[in-house]
């Protein structure tokens, strides 16, 4: 088990390595400076350069890079004056978590029911229902449900408020939005996998040695169903990250994404840098703990990835 | 049996049967190829049939809809600015009077290029990448995939923001960020078939005959490992078209005054109050396509899946 977690361990730090050096590059690959366009005279302008070290070969800034993002220090805002990327993230990622979190615990909750109720009763109501609902999430972009909600619920029906942030109520067409995706996804994943588990040897045994059909179903399918699941966890938080990216422009949701979606139309070099490496920090993290949680759930998979 | 209730028996009734070889090595049933089989199975399956006709009809759409109409895609008329739905224009018009439906055509036309085009680079790449590390295992396998491993650790939509910011728009610029980080998961798929696949006795015969090994891998390992490669194809296509419509929906589309479902839809968002069918005739034509390459996806992998082969 140390070794299957020190494995993914490292992979992750350089998955991260990776990242960090590829956006440095990326953004030194652009021509011109960030001072290019101000009005000032070519040696104020050199002057900036100096301060802000980008006079430097691009090695030195490279290591001065990465000593700051090692100190947690990811720069200043070059188009929002006076505010650091640190001050914006402390600032809009609480409220991203939040509305992701609402998201993530709906689509989960809902999808594993939905998917359950489908598996065990295979074709009736509730499996089309669910393979219905399946098909819809995955087809229609998460962007589009939003919109069309937002105009029908919130203005057509007046039924909730159509943007804006702070209370419950308006977190609910964006959240919903923001899961159904996820939702699908689990209940098709969560569909299948019952499917599979209820025709085991495992479960012709519980039902031969006479166990009742509620204990067969939560000793036996439902734990040994779930399991595939918590695979697609890692993939379905990094698909929730970033859906949250047009969901919070789309509501007008002071988070983390609308930053980011700024920040790209403004060309705020900085801060699209920290984000990007904020945000894939994130999620290098969420899919590592998604791995080693998995490591601890199934000896199989352990024994599996570290003999090969 | 009657006979031999009777009691009458004769000795020519116990002739020795004769094995006779034509009638042993006889075909009872018409030969099907795998292929065959597939599109046997595919058509049973009256969602994938549905999903086929879907797409034909869009794609049908976008090539056959610019000669129905008059209007161009392009041609801007500020007399006949956000029209509603009529008998000229036939989805209305748009903010700057561009005819809906000319551009539905068109854009419908850029998002299936741009999504069929990743999907195609993605195979390229992916097959190559991930035959190269299956059929010589080993070191190189894992080298390979331990590169496979990392990258896979990364957020592909946020390098594809990253990327476009960096990048000069236009539509090979979002369909090389898009195979950036697509390819991976079809190097791991094509490894994981070309893993099993080699092991076999006609592989091995190959060998002894002396293909080469980028000849066994053509010829041999990839037409048998087609059916999964297709199966994983189809649902990349989505993935991309999608993956466009995100990019132009945050303004990182296509440039104008080119269109696609995604930038269509974007512009449709800024008007949604007044006049919402400008986002929702893109809205439908991008979850029609989706839906039909979803639907064909689910089909070809029951019917391409050699385990649940009758």
């Amino acid at each position: 088990m140390g070794r299957y977690i020190l494995r993914r361990f490292a992979f992750s730090v350089a998955a991260l390595w990776v990242i960090v050096t590829l956006t440095f590059l990326l953004m030194h690959s652009i021509p011109g400076d960030p001072f290019m366009g101000e009005k000032v005279t070519e040696a104020i302008r050199l002057n900036m350069l100096r301060k802000y070290g980008l006079d430097k070969p691009l090695w030195q800034q490279y290591l001065v890079y990465i000593g700051n993002l090692l100190r947690g220090d990811l720069g200043i805002s070059l188009r929002m004056t006076n505010r650091t990327v640190n001050d914006l993230i402390r600032e809009g990622f609480p409220v991203s978590c939040v509305l992701g979190l609402e998201a993530l615990a709906f689509a989960v909750t809902t999808g594993l029911c939905l998917g359950t109720l489908a598996g065990l009763k295979h074709n009736s109501g509730w499996d089309y229902l669910a393979i219905v609902v399946a098909i819809i999430g995955i087809s229609v972009p998460n962007f589009i449900t939003a919109s069309i909600l937002q105009y029908v619920v919130g203005y057509r029906l007046r039924l909730l408020p159509i943007a804006r942030w702070g209370t419950f109520e308006q977190s609910i067409i964006p959240a919903f939005s923001l899961g159904l995706g996820t939702l699908a996804i689990t209940a098709r994943m969560m569909r299948t996998s019952i499917l599979d588990v209820i025709n085991q040897d495992y479960i012709r045994t519980a039902k031969a040695k006479g166990l009742s059909e509620a204990e067969i179903t939560w000793r036996h399918t439902l734990r040994n169903a779930i399991l595939p699941i918590v695979t697609i966890m890692g993939p379905l938080i990094a698909g929730i990250t970033t859906g949250s990216l047009l969901i919070e422009q789309i509501f007008g949701i002071p988070g983390l994404g609308k930053y980011y979606v700024q920040s790209v139309y403004n060309r705020d070099y900085t801060l699209i840098l920290g984000t990007t490496v904020f945000y894939a920090t994130i999620l290098v993290v969420m899919n590592f703990l998604v791995d080693v949680s998995y490591g601890f759930i199934d000896p199989r998979i352990r024994l599996l990835k570290g003999r090969e | 049996m009657a006979l031999a209730i009777s009691g009458r028996l004769s000795p020519e009734m116990f002739q020795p049967v004769v094995i006779r070889e034509e009638e042993a090595e006889a075909l009872t049933r018409p030969v099907i190829s795998y292929w065959q089989d597939a599109w046997r199975r595919f058509k049973k399956n009256r969602l994938a049939m549905f999903g086929l006709g879907l797409l034909c009809f869009m794609l049908a759409l976008s090539f056959i809809g610019p000669y129905l109409t008059p209007y161009d895609f392009r041609e801007q008329s500020l007399l006949e600015c956000n029209l509603p739905p009529s008998s000229t224009h036939w989805l209305g018009t748009d903010n700057l009077g561009r005819d809906i439906f000319a551009r539905l055509c068109y854009g419908a036309q850029i998002s299936l290029f741009i999504g069929i085009m990743a999907a195609f680079l993605d195979l390229v790449i992916g097959v190559i990448y991930g035959g190269i590390s299956g059929y010589f295992g080993g070191l190189v396998d894992d080298i390979m995939m331990r590169i496979v491993d990392v990258l896979y650790g990364i957020p592909w939509l946020i390098i594809v923001i990253l990327l476009l910011v960096v990048m000069s728009p236009g539509i090979w610029t979002i369909i090389l960020a898009m195979s950036i980080t697509g390819w991976l998961g079809m190097a791991r798929l094509v490894r994981g078939q070309i893993l099993q696949i080699k092991e076999q006795e006609y592989v091995l015969a190959a060998r002894v005959l002396g293909a080469s090994p980028a000849g066994i891998i053509i010829r041999h390992l990839i037409p048998n490992a087609m059916g999964v490669i297709i199966v994983n194809l189809t649902f990349t296509i989505p993935t991309a078209i999608f993956g466009e419509a995100f990019l132009s929906f945050i303004g990182l589309g296509v440039p104008l005054p080119l269109a696609s479902l995604g930038s269509m839809a974007n512009d449709g968002y800024q008007y949604l109050l007044i006049y919402p069918y400008q986002l929702f005739f893109p809205a439908i034509a991008i979850c029609l396509i989706m839906l039909g390459f979803n639907f064909v996806g689910d089909g070809l992998r029951d019917a391409l899946d050699p385990r649940l082969r009758q």
